[in-house]
């Protein structure tokens, strides 16, 4: 069983988000995502300034394997990008919950947070998917 | 692979399998008025009547002096090239992939990507596609994919493109949301000007993806690549260079055009290598900077090592191709043609940097004195500048299509009419005139001579 952090939010896309204390959202995508994946190879990332609708496809990683959509978690403006996977697209590998994060979002409506999965619910589809 | 015909026996058998009960309620799908009207084909003759039939209309063909271009060129082919292309190892309607099984194939194209990121001063080639025409399309989808800072779907077409490139990029591009807006050639020139460019921008800072370059255009001028690509560049779009394979033997490679290069090569193959055909199959090359790899549609061969260390080929990049990504591919209407990949291998391979060089210095000489002997004809005019490689445009003081006509009844193929406006009196009987090296001294002098005393007999004809 993959790790699958208690304090964060999920999608049934695979996708994890963490509240920051300013309100903002950080984003990457989950330990169980990356592992179905494989070795990165390269990340396309949003500008900073994009503005997105929940469930709209915002990046791309790209593995070895296949290159797959990011779909945004919520609705808002994207206000920082991690650039470090630029050159280190492995980082997602080596860490999807701290290194390996994708992009932070300042959301539209803060409260739309509670629409998303919680870490038992992501962790009951992950088990759901497995067979 | 052998050919495998069904008997009448296996038809009854198939049939019944499936439940039908005849060829003809395969197609009931298909309204009766949308179907074939071929009725009463004969039946099949011996393969000599066969034989003796064809060779009788080929004959109709005869061997015409072509003067026509306009993106399919005659050029000599060494005999040794297609004796090796339709090898047993080489001959196949389908390129075989596996690296296990492959490393003679998957060698040749990686052979063709390196020769053809040479030719352009570009980073890195596919294994080719169709032909030019849908390369320019996939040149465009590419554009706008990866322009990420422009955010636009707009694309400035200079008309100065071939027409046949124009509809084809339109027919591919217009239900994607991408706009092609047309740029009006100089008249005087023939070419685009920045100046052109600049009033077409309804505000400075008015975004586009990308500019396409065609060099030389379709009237055979030769644009001014730098400037063009450092003005598209400063408007932060791309630039896709569109251009004739055997032209960069001398003319500037796209790599090289203006400050920065151009971004994106793309252009028709077939003169190298492969002959005219009567249209095809052709095949179309794209190449591009190192920063838009993941954008390059189609087949990506690479070099690698294998466990032991050895050096092997096998194809890379494949992550966004329509077997992985499907819908979201970089294109699903793409595919090497390897069999003409090949040839123009063996066609680069042949003839080396020095051989190159030759043909395309032939081909300028060429069209040089064909233009000074057409000069010496006071009837004839010439609409654009004398800056051209092996293609130029003449203003014929008669009806166009009667020159082509009388032109052909000595066995003559005198151009392509590339009139714009035929009601017109200033831009009507333009004919685009390609002589390459295959044309003899005595040859350009006969052409001169036969299109002189054609265009006095119809000027007598027209004014008795």
């Amino acid at each position: 069983m993959s790790n699958i952090p208690p304090e964060l939010k999920y999608t049934a896309s695979h996708e994890w988000i963490r509240t920051e204390e300013d309100g903002s959202l950080t984003v990457g995508i989950t330990e169980h995502a990356q592992g179905l994946l494989g070795d990165m190879v390269f990340v396309e990332l949003p500008d900073i300034g994009d503005e997105f609708e929940a469930e709209q496809d915002c990046a791309v990683v790209e593995s070895v394997k296949a290159a797959s959509d990011i779909y945004c978690p919520i609705e808002g403006e994207i206000i920082a990008v991690n650039e470090d996977l630029e050159d280190s697209p492995e980082l997602i590998n080596v860490n999807s919950y701290h290194e390996g994060w994708l992009f932070r979002i300042q959301p539209l409506k803060a409260e739309h947070v509670d629409n998303l999965m919680n870490a038992e619910d992501y962790a009951e589809l992950v088990e759901s998917e497995a067979h | 692979m052998p050919y495998i015909p069904h008997t009448s026996n296996d038809l009854v058998q198939m049939l019944r399998t499936i439940g039908v009960d005849s060829i003809e309620d395969l197609f009931d799908e298909i309204p009766k008025d949308l179907r074939s009207k071929l009725q009463n084909i004969p039946l099949g003759q011996s393969e000599m009547a066969v034989q003796q039939q064809l060779f009788a209309k080929s004959l109709q063909d005869g061997t015409p002096l072509c003067f026509a271009g306009g993106g399919a060129y005659e050029h000599y082919i060494p005999a040794a090239l297609w004796e090796i292309a339709t090898r047993g190892e080489f001959y196949s309607a389908y390129t075989p992939y596996q690296a296990e099984a492959s490393q003679g194939t998957l060698q040749v194209i990686y052979e063709y990507q390196s020769m053809i990121a040479s030719l352009t001063a570009m980073d890195v080639s596919n294994a080719s596609l169709y032909d030019g025409a849908s390369g320019l399309a996939e040149a465009v989808l590419m554009a706008v994919r990866a322009n990420r800072k422009a955010k636009s779907k707009r694309i400035l077409m200079p008309e100065s493109v071939s027409p046949v490139y124009r509809q084809v990029v339109e027919t591919i591009v217009k239900n994607q949301g991408i706009t092609l807006e047309l740029v009006p050639y100089n008249q005087r020139t023939g070419t685009i000007q920045v100046e052109q460019l600049d009033a077409q921008l309804s505000k400075p800072d008015d975004a586009f993806a990308a500019l396409i370059i065609p060099q030389p255009n379709y009237f055979g001028s030769l644009e001014e690549v730098h400037q063009l690509t450092d003005w598209a560049h400063r408007h932060k779009a791309l630039v896709i260079a569109q251009v004739n394979p055997i032209s960069l033997a001398l003319l500037e490679a796209p790599g090289n055009w203006g400050e920065h290069g151009a971004d994106i090569a793309v252009g028709e193959a077939q003169a190298l290598g492969i002959p005219l055909s009567s249209g095809g199959p052709y095949i179309g090359f794209l190449a591009c900077k190192q920063k838009l790899v993941r954008q390059l549609p189609g087949r990506i061969v690479g070099r690698t090592v294998d466990l032991e260390g050895k050096t092997g080929f096998t194809l890379t990049l494949q992550a966004r191709e329509q077997h992985i990504r499907r819908s979201k591919a970089t294109s699903n209407i793409c595919t090497n043609q390897g069999l003409m990949a090949t040839a123009v291998t063996l066609y680069l391979a042949f003839l080396g940097r020095d051989g190159l060089q030759k043909v395309a210095t032939t081909c300028a000489l060429n069209t040089q004195t064909l233009m000074h002997l057409l000069e010496q004809n006071s009837d004839l005019s010439f609409p654009f500048g004398q800056g051209v490689f092996h293609e130029f445009v003449i203003q014929l003081p008669v009806s166009i299509d009667k020159v082509l006509s009388y032109l052909a009844q000595e066995d003559i193929v005198g151009g392509i009419d590339v009139s714009p406006r035929k009601s017109s009196t200033e831009q009507k009987n333009w004919l685009l005139i390609c002589v390459t090296e295959t044309k003899t001294e005595e040859e350009l002098q006969f052409f001169a001579d036969t299109l002189r005393s054609i265009c006095q007999q119809i000027s007598r004809e027209e004014s008795s």
